[in-house]
């Protein structure tokens, strides 16, 4: 192909991503956007067949592949449930991280000794945060798939071991740089693997996504350097804009979360320990009976319902919509108190409420549903926990500390919907659950907010 | 010299159009752009495919092609899985109306 058509096709390309950011910003747009996005890499990724003074090697492996790629992404993109998204972006995000820095090994050993300065750096760059973003990523996948603790991880001298990785890491990178070779650059990448799964380990709790957002900006900048190496203008654009703009998502949703991004990554680090004080002691809880939360939400004027992971678990929303309907019906005023963080990712809980068609003006977010909580006769918090505990305002030093919160002890009543005493994702005790104006209803979210439905029906 | 320049210019304006475009996003959106942008950089499945075409021995041919995989993976599961995200949304434009 001509390479003043090939560079204006790419051009094409580019602009189709700038599109998509942009489309994915605004509700209306969103899903165009994201078609853009993918018309354009589809572009991208036929064009580079026809790339001017290529070789041409290897098609048939290369279509083999590409197809093998699709037979295991895209079934798992299709099948994966609603709850286990994050998960699963965090996964992708790790794959696409360690594809960068195979891109760039590859063409660092074509170079060899005729690389510039330059290009042994972007190079250097790309394995080391290519090779953090895998293995980090693949901790973060482990920890929301609950197939390691979703716990910090933080073990003595641990911080004295990370340094030393970071220190081994760079003198790494610079042994890579003044001497270039195979060998330190195959050390380098297993130093980077190491310190991307010890930089992720001591991260707990609701932080999880804020770190899956930094790594998905990490690969964004990764892959413009490759880009880099491979003078490749396509990968700059793409991999600079992912790097920008999810450098600035990272810092909205920690934002949300009322935590600076240094406490965020950090924070494990200088938490003090927490006193274990009171888990011992057996503390009685009042738990009732579907009959009595049919009642109280009867009697109610205003009533907030307060979404959380719980309600994903179950697949509820579509039976918590029922019993909002309900309720309306019989002239209560009901709204959904949304945090921003509530489930495993900012806006979890609107995309779950809107596929059970619940009306948008009923989600209420956290700084205008605050203020109503005194006028509110029942809270019904359905699976939510750390978005509600108290002790993020009362408890410095407790991993949630800081988080602005939903003020639900200001409410007349609280329900909880909850499977047991087990504590929230962030694994604290809530001081709520044994409020004197805290009735708990155990169980399955879904199977409780049927029997409450249907004892509601038979009053 | 020079093209290294330009590469280096076209990063810089890159950054600050990725600043621009997402500087406001609703808290609704969030997991659906983060999702999105995660799709976009597997672009790098572009790059994989150059250097596997030039790839002339076996262990870059290996790695280029196992790139090719992962790569495949992130661009193509993320399109899909945001695309399943943001149709969730569209259900409840038809609810207000």
């Amino acid at each position: 192909m001509n390479s003043n058509l090939y560079g204006l096709l790419g051009l094409v390309a580019a602009v189709c991503f700038i599109l998509a950011l942009k489309g994915l910003s605004s509700p209306k747009s969103a899903r165009r956007g994201n078609i853009i996005g993918a018309i354009g890499a589809t572009l991208g990724t036929i064009l580079v067949f026809w790339a001017p003074g290529g070789h041409h090697k290897n098609l048939i492996p290369i279509l083999g592949a590409i197809a093998f790629g699709v037979l295991v992404g895209v079934p798992a993109a299709r099948r994966i449930q609603m709850t286990q998204m994050p998960q699963l972006v965090a996964l992708f995000n790790g794959v696409g991280g360690g594809a960068a820095a195979l891109v760039s090994t590859v063409e660092y050993l074509r170079l060899g000794k005729g690389a510039t300065s330059a290009e042994i750096i972007a190079t250097v760059f790309t394995v080391v945060v290519g090779c953090v973003s895998f293995s980090g990523s693949i901790i973060t996948f482990l920890k929301l798939q609950e197939i390691m603790t979703t716990r910090p991880v933080v073990f003595p001298g641990g911080r004295f071991v990370i340094a030393g990785t970071l220190a081994a890491l760079l003198g790494s990178a610079g042994w890579v740089i003044n001497s270039g070779g195979t060998k330190p650059l195959v050390i380098m990448g297993a130093l980077a693997l190491a310190f991307g799964v010890l930089f992720v380990l001591p991260v707990g709790g609701a932080d999880v996504p804020i770190v899956i957002s930094l790594l998905n900006a990490f690969t964004g900048l990764t892959v413009a350097a490759s880009g880099y190496v491979l003078q490749a203008t396509l990968l700059i654009v793409a991999g600079t804009l992912v790097g920008a703009s999810g450098t600035i998502l990272t810092r909205l949703m920690a934002a949300a979360m009322g935590r600076s991004l240094f406490g965020t990554l950090f924070g494990a680090f200088t938490a003090k320990p927490q006193e274990s004080s009171g888990a011992a002691e057996v503390r009685s809880v009042k738990s009732g009976s579907a009959d009595d939360v049919a009642i109280l939400l009867n009697y109610a004027q205003r009533v907030v319902i307060v979404p959380g992971f719980g309600l994903a678990v179950a697949q509820a929303q579509h039976t918590v919509r029922e019993l909002a309907d309900l309720l309306a019906s019989k002239g209560v005023d009901v709204a959904y108190g949304i945090h921003p963080v509530a489930g495993r990712m900012p806006g979890h809980m609107n995309v779950l409420l809107a596929e059970a068609n619940v009306p948008y003006e009923q989600l209420v977010e956290m700084e205008e549903v605050n203020p109503t909580f005194p006028q509110t006769d029942v809270v019904l918090v359905v699976g939510a926990n750390d978005v509600v505990n108290p002790a993020a305002k009362t408890t410095p030093g407790c991993p949630i500390y800081g988080m602005p919160i939903l003020d639900v002890a200001q409410a007349g009543n609280v329900i909880f919907l909850k499977r047991s005493m087990r504590p929230g994702f962030a694994g604290i005790e809530n001081e709520l659950l044994y409020d004197p104006k805290t009735t708990l209803l155990f169980g399955d979210a879904k199977d409780s907010l049927t029997k409450v439905v249907s004892a509601l029906k038979a009053l | 010299m020079s093209n290294g320049l330009a590469l280096l210019s076209i990063f810089v304006l890159a950054v600050f159009v990725g600043f621009e475009v997402v500087a406001k996003v609703s808290t609704t959106l969030h997991t659906p752009l983060m999702s999105g942008a995660n799709a976009i950089h597997g672009i790098i499945l572009v790059g994989a495919i150059e250097v596997a075409s030039n790839a002339t021995s076996n262990l870059p041919t290996v790695l280029s092609i196992l790139a090719i995989v992962l790569a495949t993976i992130n661009m193509v599961g993320g399109f899909v899985v945001t695309d399943r995200m943001l149709e969730m949304f569209k259900g409840k434009k038809k609810e207000v109306k």
